[in-house]
């Protein structure tokens, strides 16, 4: 299961993180991704050593989802370095999702 | 070898289920990986299927059509179909995670699609301000300036559930009336948040980094005006999701699957076709599901008498 990252953990476990993150803005009554969120476990078992994958809940951190932008969940976005570098909206299958991330899973 | 792979897990894919593995042909039912359950997934409360009194929500009545399915013997695969044979004798079915299955019979229930506007950055502003689902993103819009577009039950649908949220939801349809059911209709004329601009169409969509308005042309004079929008929320309807078998079944000169008469049979032998991805016209829960039925005794009489 991925690790929950709330406003006051954001700066450790994703900003000052030595791995890239990929951080899901989820809510438990988005159909989408409740439907994502398997699909990201098993890639985080698959590549866990390349790449983290945490969870925001926009319920819970509405702040953080509002620093960010997300209007549209699942939100789906990398971080490295400190740096948003990628951002995706939508649950997509894990072929879909393994290519729009291959260059962090190689 | 299967008897019956099931393409689609919306009612016309889970009734087909129910009624083929009920004649204990074992179907595989290939759900998708990320949208299973279909298009009423999306939708809140459901009360105008049959056998639900109080109504129930969309979801719910989904994971029971599951639970049915799955109670006499369907495998439920939660996987994309990328391609299809559909020629032979064989059906061959592959999967967006690799594998490869052969049937004798396959009831294609894909559905639709949602439509796009068309508009130039539609795209790129969508997950920016524009989304085509209320039950998803309607919670950003918090007390936002939110506008749907559309003028079936789920623009009418959709502008409901986005007034508990919005200051203010302007629903904009380029008739001067909705083809939405009389009953939604009257629910959102007479919701105080909902304004109903009639006769106009978006133009344009207005925004950097995030919708910030829309240019709206009226239909009639053609005059243009500019209005501030936080969140679009598109239903204008959908598209039959015929992709992965239009270079080998027939299809309607509206891009349904074409099937013969009241059947579910397409132009090839073997290959059903039910729901959303047939009809032109209802497009109901209640009639995806009884299309679902008719296309698994057509597959059933086929895998009989071959």
């Amino acid at each position: 299961m991925a690790k929950n990252v709330t406003t006051a953990s954001f700066q450790a476990d994703v900003l000052s993180n030595a791995k890239p993150v990929l951080v899901d803005f989820w809510a438990e009554w988005c159909g989408p991704c409740r439907q994502v969120s398997p699909i990201l476990d098993q890639i985080s078992a698959e590549h866990g050593d390349k790449i983290e994958i945490v969870k925001v809940n926009v319920d819970e951190e509405p702040s953080l989802a509002q620093q960010y932008g997300i209007t549209s969940i699942p939100a789906l976005q990398v971080f490295e370095g400190g740096q948003l570098v990628k951002a995706m909206v939508g649950a997509k299958p894990k072929f879909a999702l393994e290519q729009d991330l291959a260059q962090w899973l190689r | 070898m299967r008897n019956v792979i099931i393409i689609g897990s919306g009612p016309a894919g889970y009734t087909a289920a129910i009624y083929n593995a009920r004649a204990g042909l074992e179907p595989l039912l290939i759900a998708s990986s990320v949208e299973a359950g279909g298009e009423l997934m999306k939708t809140t409360e459901v009360e105008n299927f049959p056998g639900f009194p109080n109504g129930l929500m969309g979801p719910e009545l989904m994971a029971n059509m599951q639970a049915q399915a799955e109670r006499f013997g369907t495998e439920i695969l939660l996987d994309d179909v990328v391609e299809v044979d559909l020629k032979g004798e064989v059906k061959i079915v592959k999967t967006g995670n690799g594998k490869t299955f052969e049937a004798k019979a396959v009831i294609l229930a894909t559905g639709a699609a949602y439509r796009e506007l068309g508009l130039p950055r539609e795209k790129e502003l969508s997950g920016h301000g524009v989304s085509w689902c209320a039950t998803c993103d309607g919670f950003f819009f918090r007390e936002k300036q939110i506008a749907v577009v559309g003028g079936g039950d789920s623009a009418m649908e959709e502008a409901m559930f986005l007034s508990r949220f919005g200051t203010k939801v302007t629903l904009i349809h380029r008739r001067d009336s909705f083809k939405a059911s009389k009953t939604m209709q009257e629910r959102v004329i007479n919701n105080p948040k909902i304004e109903i601009v009639y006769n106009t169409a978006v133009d344009e969509l207005l925004g950097d980094v995030n919708l910030t308005g829309l240019k709206l042309k009226n239909t009639v004079d053609g005059s243009v005006s500019e209005i501030p929008i936080d969140g679009l929320f598109i239903a204008v309807g959908s598209d039959p999701r015929v992709w992965l078998v239009e270079n080998q079944l027939e299809l309607t000169s509206e891009k349904f699957i074409q099937v013969e008469g009241r059947t579910s049979k397409t132009s090839l032998p073997g290959v059903f076709a039910a729901g959303d991805v047939i009809d032109p016209s209802y497009r109901q829960a209640i009639t995806a599901a009884g299309s679902g039925c008719v296309a698994a005794l057509d597959a059933e009489h086929y895998l009989t008498s071959h």
